[in-house]
């Protein structure tokens, strides 16, 4: 997925992959993030 | 140096599925669509049922975590047929000593229970040893009309006992929300389950100890205790050590989410390893709100509504004996504000840290204590197995660290972890729900030492985007 250009919102999950992980992987790739959050399930 | 150490822990349940509809999520969908509690109400569980489940078994102490795993899944459909409500850590009251229970720790007047019930409670705490006669004497019960009128008008909230209306909570202000009757019923549950466990565990210790010898109480409890101007002022604390009969103690409260009451314990051996006291508690009641938090799952899955009980925890931290397990301060697992968010750096600071500063690597930790919550609650949401994922990554780290060999990963979960088998009450889950495990297995010669660790989830309340987590080492 090209994700130059696009603009995420990003849910992350505190035991899995959590959104500060998440969201340095896509603006690495080039895309702006609109929205982060991590949800915790537990 | 010798470290304080843990001589006395209670882990105690009580039975709350008429309390399941006050539970944060089914509250507010049944605010959307009142029609669901007929959903809610077919897929409660009995007591017996809830007695009977080896994950309930295992938190109070009639079953060791670790044989979970010889029991076929569904765990709720093998169900445990001598399973005993009197547990070796402590008691599984059913719902009606627990309306007796809020009652008897209502100091605001607030809490109207019918006489059936009231009786029933009475007759249930006291053959428990955990009330006096007297105590339970002194309960007035509610007529018909204290019950019901306040509800109809707004005033009040139902108490459900099997399907009826057996009593009410009012609100203690008109217009403050932080004393709405919910929110008042959610601090009240935490206050009274705290309650429980405290008494068992002065029943544990009584044959040396008595509630004039404990010091100082740390509460670690999720509930914000306050008024409008100091919605979490707290201080649950000193009201549990009040009914607990803590004359001589006073107490605060802790918070960090999930990893408040493992905070507790190393607050507690630290004020101990400094000279201030010698004796000091530390407990948590359960948490009200996460009732029924997966329901719907449940629901659809038609399976029973798993989180139908309360949780409580009492932990006794004393001055350090070599007879008993030492809480190792020197190893302390923090995690700092430069640690990061990322699962690696999680577990360099929780596992890896209090390791090296004790000279370990990791197989030389008998049991890790993380986040046991019980997957059968949490898998059918999506969730996953929160304590195998946790397991997973101390192994993989282990892995890049060449401490354990990639293809022994599986070997190494399962000697050195266990199940999850806790009720999803965050704070009590997350790693102390193990401590009485630990002690036990200690006390016999079975186990060295065993790790725990506890994660907060801070950024849900949307003051940080950083998460939290303590850990530490007890050692025989």
């Amino acid at each position: 997925m090209d994700l130059k250009g696009k603009r995420v919102l990003v849910i992350g999950e505190r035991d899995g992959v959590n959104a500060p992980a998440i969201e340095a992987c896509v603006k690495s790739a080039g895309a702006e993030v609109l929205y982060a959050e991590t949800l915790c399930f537990v | 140096m010798r470290y304080p150490v843990i001589t006395g822990v209670a882990n105690v349940l009580a039975h709350a599925p008429g309390l399941v509809r006050h539970g944060s999520k089914p509250l507010r969908d049944l605010a959307g669509d009142p029609g669901l509690a007929g959903a809610i109400t077919a897929h409660l569980r009995s007591y017996d049922a809830a007695v009977g489940y080896a994950p309930n078994q295992a938190y109070i102490g009639n079953r060791d975590p670790e044989a979970l795993r010889a029991l076929p899944r569904p765990w709720f459909n093998a169900l445990d047929q001598g399973a005993s409500a009197d547990g070796a850590f402590g008691d599984f009251i059913g719902e009606a000593e627990l309306l007796g229970l809020l009652k008897l720790c209502d100091r605001a007047r607030l809490v109207q229970v019918d006489p059936a019930t009231l009786g029933a409670a009475r007759a249930g705490l006291n053959r428990r040893g955990l009330v006096s006669v007297a105590e339970m004497d002194g309960l007035v019960p509610g007529s018909d009309d204290a019950i019901v009128k306040p509800i109809g008008s707004g005033d009040a909230i139902p108490l459900w006992l099997d399907g009826r209306v057996a009593g009410s909570i009012a609100r203690g202000h008109e217009q403050d929300e932080a004393l709405t009757a919910n929110v008042l019923l959610e601090n009240l549950a935490a206050k009274s389950t705290g309650v429980l466990a405290l008494r068992r565990l002065l029943r544990q210790v009584e044959h040396r100890l008595g509630p004039d010898d404990i010091e100082f109480v740390i509460a670690g409890s999720e509930e914000a205790v306050g008024d409008r101007y100091q919605r979490g002022g707290g201080n649950l604390a000193k009201a549990i050590a009040e009914a607990g009969g803590l004359g001589r103690a006073t107490g605060f409260d802790v918070k960090s989410f999930c990893a408040s009451t493992l905070y507790g314990v190393f607050n507690a051996a630290a004020m101990i390893q400094a000279g201030i006291f010698s004796r000091v508690v530390v407990v948590a009641g359960g948490s009200l709100a996460k009732l029924g938090m997966k329901y719907r799952a449940h629901v659809a899955k038609e399976m029973p509504i798993l989180e139908d009980v309360l949780a409580g925890i009492a932990i006794l931290v004393e001055r350090g004996t070599d007879a008993e397990p030492c809480i190792r301060l020197d190893t302390l697992g923090l995690h700092t504000v430069a640690t990061g968010s990322s699962q690696q750096a999680v577990v360099e600071a929780l596992v890896m840290s209090p390791l090296a500063k004790a000279g370990y690597r990791l197989r030389d930790v008998d049991r890790y204590a993380t986040e046991m919550h019980n997957p059968e609650v949490t898998e059918p949401a999506g969730s996953g197995d929160v304590p195998t994922g946790n397991y997973r990554l101390i192994a993989a780290l282990g892995a890049m660290r060449g401490e354990i060999a990639r293809d022994a990963i599986p070997a190494f979960i399962t000697a050195h972890g266990m199940p999850g088998y806790a009720p999803t009450q965050g704070h009590i889950a997350s790693a102390v729900c193990y401590l009485a495990h630990a002690l036990r297995a200690m006390r016999s010669g079975k186990m060295k030492r065993a790790l725990f660790m506890a994660k907060g989830s801070l950024f849900l309340g949307r003051m940080t985007d950083a998460a939290d987590g303590v850990s530490f080492l007890l050692e025989a």
